[in-house]
């Protein structure tokens, strides 16, 4: 159960070897350890990370996640709630891609949908169906600033984020009476290995800073952040931008 | 249909299924899917009357009849104290305990095993009982007392719902001799004082409690106003009261209408000013049962006042040897510069047999805050304090103590645990507080 200071017992991470991820989990052990599901694919990567937060004081249970087994989803978070209530879930996973061969390439674009689109509304039903069944339950969705307006220059990667953003968007409105809630977060650029060798954008912030909005966030019961904050403004504005002026902006 | 439901303090909502049933034998038979709890006026600050997913039982009020010769009271559980005083006083009786609002009910009293301000004279609730009917998980309705079948009694008095539902209740009503309380109120400056004045002077008065600045500092760190007081014989009443000897407890006047945040650093710190200022340095009055006991009853929903973040209660009681923890306890509070609305200082008297019960001999802090994550340090800080100074923190307030705090505190948890296990093997009874704390 989360308790009245919004701490949670449990933690599932989908997109477990997420720098973003790893964060928020980094960020509740510094106030009581929990027990952490980390669904995740299995690696080297995922033992790092497993060895990393039980190093912290978590109980960590390693978990098998593919993105895109779409059909497997309701089964792995049947799995995951074996253990006890799924108190707060991250849904942490996806690409960014080449930008320019995410629409050039077929099998590219579609794959970028699955991961990004499809991946997150299969294991967003699958969560949602957990939280009405168990009555409680917060899902926080890493959404992106790229799906508040979709850009030129990466638009295969925006569109799939806004989609998604709407899906749990949505998702927070329906759950609310069956006791849930959905915080959807819109980073901007975060240093993170996704980005890694890419040139930061305005504005850049740590996986640190979007672990901390999402640890405020959730204890607040709040339902969208912006991180920074400063990005709600920015992006607003650009939303508002008439299109023949907005496909010249240097974005 | 799905309901969210919180406690008091209005954090941690969950949903469950609300049913109103006198068929409780049946219900807790069909074993609902995440279980049943019982929940009362929903007066507990945390989630002790909550069961996410699961069945929450509404309760029903029912017939109370009183035995003139012996005083004994036979309640429905879902009575609340504010009608069953309602009618105590047509037999010029009282409750033996009440707590700081009437707004609860008989087997809500009973299963927090509530205290009053008097506790150092009477105990708490469970002393006063003399049998409960507890329907059991098994859907089995028995009649428990503390000679038959005792360890189930009093896992029962304090048991938080957990060992079955509770639907009546016999206990003894003493006789009072008019509806209102003789209060000696006293201004003092600072908690060393208090301290030494409650420990010499409280065995004095049936009633006692301290209300505390917190926001004070240095010097008059712990200053506060005292009230003592005792049933108000008949013939000393005067004026409106002398008229109306038996005037009972009315319904609240005020209500909030909207959920707005008005309880804030600036705004307490001037109440508790204004409120320290307005008390008699030391003077004798006469009150009626309401403003003495349950003050914030005037006033509907006031915990609207904490705004959507909700409010969190922290109660804890230490031995009566470590009233320095009291101190330091303050000292953490005015520290953090967190806007505590006057704290509330009492003794415990010994305690009860209760496997869970809060009270045992000592002093026993409560306060109210503004829920916010800011409030984990001060809170593990003050965990710490109370652990170490051998006390514990009351579970009919708590909405996040951890597991580990509990266990600690409460040395008859595991004793609490196996029984629930014999009586309870499939868990049909459980909570949102049962599961956070893995009763």
């Amino acid at each position: 159960m989360l308790n009245a200071l919004g701490q949670p017992q449990s933690l599932l991470l989908l997109g477990g070897t997420s720098d973003i991820a790893l964060a928020v989990a980094e960020r509740y052990a510094a106030t009581a350890p929990l027990r952490v599901v980390l669904a995740a694919r299995p690696g080297p990567r995922r033992d790092e990370a497993v060895a990393r937060l039980s190093a912290l004081g978590h109980r960590v249970e390693p978990l098998d996640f593919e993105a895109t087994d779409t059909a497997g989803h309701p089964a792995l978070v049947e799995r995951a709630a074996a253990g006890g209530d799924l108190d707060v879930t991250v849904v942490a996973f996806g690409v960014l891609g080449d930008e320019e061969e995410a629409w050039q390439d077929h099998d590219a674009a579609v794959r970028l949908a699955e991961v990004n689109y499809v991946g997150p509304v299969s294991v967003g039903s699958a969560l949602a169906a957990q939280v009405r069944r168990q009555g409680h339950g917060t899902i926080v969705f890493l959404s992106s600033v790229a799906g508040e307006r979709v850009r030129r220059s990466n638009f295969a990667y925006g569109a799939s984020k806004a989609g998604a953003d709407g899906f749990y968007l949505g998702l927070g409105e329906a759950l609310r009476e069956h006791g849930g809630h959905v915080l959807i977060v819109r980073p901007g650029f975060v240093h993170t290995k996704m980005t890694e060798g890419r040139g930061a954008a305005p504005l850049a912030v740590g996986a640190d800073d979007v672990a901390a909005a999402v640890v405020d966030a959730v204890a607040a019961r709040r339902e969208l952040v912006w991180v920074p904050s400063a990005m709600r403004f920015v992006m607003s504005g650009l939303r508002h931008v008439p299109r023949p002026l907005f496909r010249r902006l240097p974005i | 249909m799905r309901t969210l439901l919180t406690g008091w303090g209005r954090t941690a909502p969950s949903a469950a299924t609300l049913v109103e049933t006198g068929d409780v034998a049946g219900l807790l038979r069909s074993r609902p899917e995440r279980g049943v709890i019982a929940r009362g006026l929903g007066r507990s600050y945390g989630d002790a009357a909550q069961n996410a997913g699961g069945t929450v039982l509404a309760p029903i009020p029912g017939p109370t009849t009183v035995d003139d010769e012996t005083g004994v009271v036979t309640a429905a559980a879902g009575t609340s104290l504010h009608d069953l005083m309602g009618r105590l006083l047509r037999e010029r009786r009282f409750v033996p305990v009440t707590p700081g609002t009437r707004y609860v009910t008989v087997g809500g009293a009973v299963a927090a095993d509530i205290h009053g301000k008097n506790h150092h004279r009477d105990g708490s609730f469970g002393h006063h009982v003399l049998s409960l009917d507890l329907v059991t998980p098994d859907g089995a309705l028995r009649t428990i007392d503390p000679d038959r079948e005792p360890d189930l009694f009093w896992a029962t008095v304090g048991g938080m719902g957990l060992t079955g539902v509770i639907t009546s209740v016999r206990f003894r009503a003493p006789r009072i001799e008019s509806a209102y309380v003789t209060v000696r109120t006293e201004r003092i400056g600072g908690l060393d004082a208090l301290l030494r004045t409650m420990r010499a002077h409280d065995d004095e008065y049936h009633y006692s409690v301290a209300w505390v600045d917190t926001l004070a500092s240095g010097r008059s760190l712990g200053r506060s106003v005292l009230t003592r007081g005792d049933h108000a014989p008949a013939a000393e009443l005067s004026g409106g009261a002398a008229r109306h000897p038996w005037r009972g407890p009315a319904d609240p006047r005020l209500a909030v209408p909207v959920t707005l945040r008005a309880v804030n650093r600036l705004g307490v710190r001037a109440f508790n000013e204004l409120w320290f200022r307005k008390a008699p340095r030391d003077a004798v009055g006469l009150e009626s049962l309401a403003t003495f006991f349950h003050p914030l009853d005037a006033v509907e929903g006031w915990n609207r006042l904490y705004g959507r973040g909700g409010l969190v209660q922290y109660q804890l009681v230490v031995p009566d040897d470590a009233e320095a923890a009291v101190a330091e306890a303050l000292r953490l509070l005015a520290a953090a510069g967190q806007p505590s609305f006057l704290a509330v200082l009492k003794r415990f008297g010994a305690a009860g047999p209760g496997m869970l019960s809060f009270p045992q001999p000592g002093w026993t802090l409560a306060l109210d805050l503004p829920a916010a994550p800011g409030l984990v340090p001060l809170f593990r800080d003050l965990d710490r304090l109370t652990a170490e100074a051998g006390g514990r923190l009351y579970l009919a307030k708590d909405a996040r103590m951890s597991r580990e705090l509990f266990d600690r505190t409460y040395p008859r948890a595991d004793e609490f645990r196996a029984l629930r296990r014999d009586l309870d093997p499939d868990g049909v009874l459980t909570s949102d507080l049962a599961r956070r704390l893995d009763l």
